[in-house]
């Protein structure tokens, strides 16, 4: 089994053994990560990292990535001075992209676009967020946090708590962990629950999926809390916002009758769902979390374009 | 006298079994203003079915499906059969069959779908569930579950 040369669309494009893959060779890439220690994997590598939507974040992260590794970058980071905006597709500018570097990393507003790259590029593909779609380097750095603190990803108990519905990166997850027979719970505002169809996919995956009202109960014997914000940009009106934002709020009192193991998630930037006197709590995972991308995205980077990671 | 509905057809197509009231659409997928002008087109709607009840059925002279259009209809009358009429004699009868993919034939209701920019190319779903039809979009995973408007 290699992954060389895959692209990566969709946390569903990989099998178990796969994710188990690049997670074990994610742990494998901290101490680069970390700068502990230098390594020269994509050395005469270059990556195209192509951007057609702002995100700082995520760029820069992976221009970290790739240069930790010793490979080098190029960035379209504004779209509105590329060929694109002379009316030239995307798949075109993919193919052309494709024939210039070892990889392309794409980041775009519409959903399927990360899809229809792969199709046009004959290099690998992988996907930064598309629209409202897959995210599926999210999904596996999620997965590492919680393999990282508890040694395995089966049999645990996630309570998802928050924008189930608008989401993304919960929708991901909650498919990744039911491959790994996690048992999922999930808790949201009532006009924000978990799509039907979403539901429905996981119910067909043989997933153990349970709902409640309260998550001060959920909480009790979790192993893990993975919070999401809710996103003003998705309510059409301030007044449908305000009902729900702030109706749920994670802090040291709904914590207190928690497990001590238990882990408390969320993808950042978090605006009041988790109070900052959980940060100095052994529950906060979110901050490592953040850190355990570089890792995971440094694995994937390497197994992808050589094969090999660490 | 004997009463004739439908008069035989020597060479063409058959597409019984339609479901009640669906026969306008699936001749708007057969695209009938494509027809040589000298085919007879013969449409029954509302026919005393013993499978079905009711059903409608449509006729067209000198014209055989493509796999793309029989997929159309496969989807909005999963019911239909088709007869293929060579020399007034039935040559092929099949059932409508959805194939696991389907190209070209549905558009994603998706509007923020890559595959509604202007990219080229074609929709894409695969079949996520065969009784009631949903298709997943292979793009954006939009689910469809309603084809009449939608239909490219």
């Amino acid at each position: 089994m290699s992954l060389k040369g895959r692209d990566v669309i969709s946390i569903r494009d990989l099998s178990r053994d796969e994710i188990e893959e690049i997670l074990r060779a994610a742990k494998r890439m901290i101490p680069y990560a970390e700068g502990r220690k230098s390594s020269h994997a994509l050395e005469d590598r270059l990556v195209t990292l192509a951007f057609f939507e702002p995100s700082t974040r995520t760029r820069l992260s992976f221009e970290t990535e790739v240069q930790r590794l010793g490979g080098r970058c190029v960035t379209i980071s504004d779209p509105s001075a590329s060929s694109m905006r002379k009316g030239e597709s995307l798949h075109d500018t993919i193919r052309m992209l494709s024939s210039y570097g070892d990889g392309i990393i794409l980041r775009h507003p519409n959903e399927g676009a990360a899809r229809l790259a792969a199709l046009a590029s004959d290099k690998p593909v992988i996907n930064a967020g598309d629209g409202a779609g897959q995210h599926p380097t999210q999904t596996l750095l999620d997965l590492a946090t919680m393999q990282e603190a508890f040694g395995t990803l089966s049999g645990l108990k996630v309570v998802f708590l928050g924008d189930l519905k608008f989401g993304r990166t919960v929708h991901s997850l909650a498919h990744a962990l039911s491959v790994f027979g996690a048992e999922i719970v999930l808790s949201a505002p009532s006009t924000l629950g978990l799509p039907a169809e979403v539901r429905e996919h996981l119910d067909d995956a043989g997933a153990r999926v349970t709902e409640v009202d309260q998550v001060h109960s959920a909480v009790r014997d979790a192993d893990v809390l993975y919070v999401t914000r809710i996103q003003k940009e998705r309510f059409a009106d301030e007044a449908e916002y305000a009902k729900v934002a702030g109706s749920y709020r994670i802090d040291n009192a709904v914590l207190a009758g928690a497990k001590s193991r238990l882990i408390v998630m969320h993808p950042l930037p978090r605006t009041g769902e988790i109070a900052p006197e959980v940060d100095g709590t052994p529950h906060a995972a979110y901050f490592r979390q953040a850190f355990l991308g570089v890792p995971v995205r440094m694995a994937l980077l390497s197994l992808i374009l050589t094969g090999r990671a660490g | 006298m004997r009463e004739l509905k439908i008069t035989p057809i020597k060479n063409g197509t058959v597409i019984d079994h339609i479901g009640n009231g669906l026969a306008l659409e699936v001749l708007r997928i057969i695209g009938i203003r494509e027809l040589d002008k000298d085919s007879t087109v013969s449409v029954a709607l509302h026919v005393r079915s013993q499978k079905l009840g009711w059903k409608d059925i449509v006729k067209v002279e000198n014209m055989e499906l493509s796999p793309r259009k029989v997929n159309a209809i496969a989807l909005i009358a999963p019911t239909a059969t088709i007869s293929i009429i060579r020399d007034f004699k039935v040559r092929e009868k099949r059932a409508v069959d959805l194939p696991d993919r389907i190209v070209g034939v549905v558009r994603c209701p998706n509007p923020n779908c890559i595959t509604n920019q202007h990219e080229p190319v074609e929709s894409e779903f695969e079949v996520a569930r065969r009784r009631p039809v949903v298709l997943r979009c292979s793009y954006c995973d939009r689910l469809v579950d309603e084809f009449l408007t939608h239909l490219a």
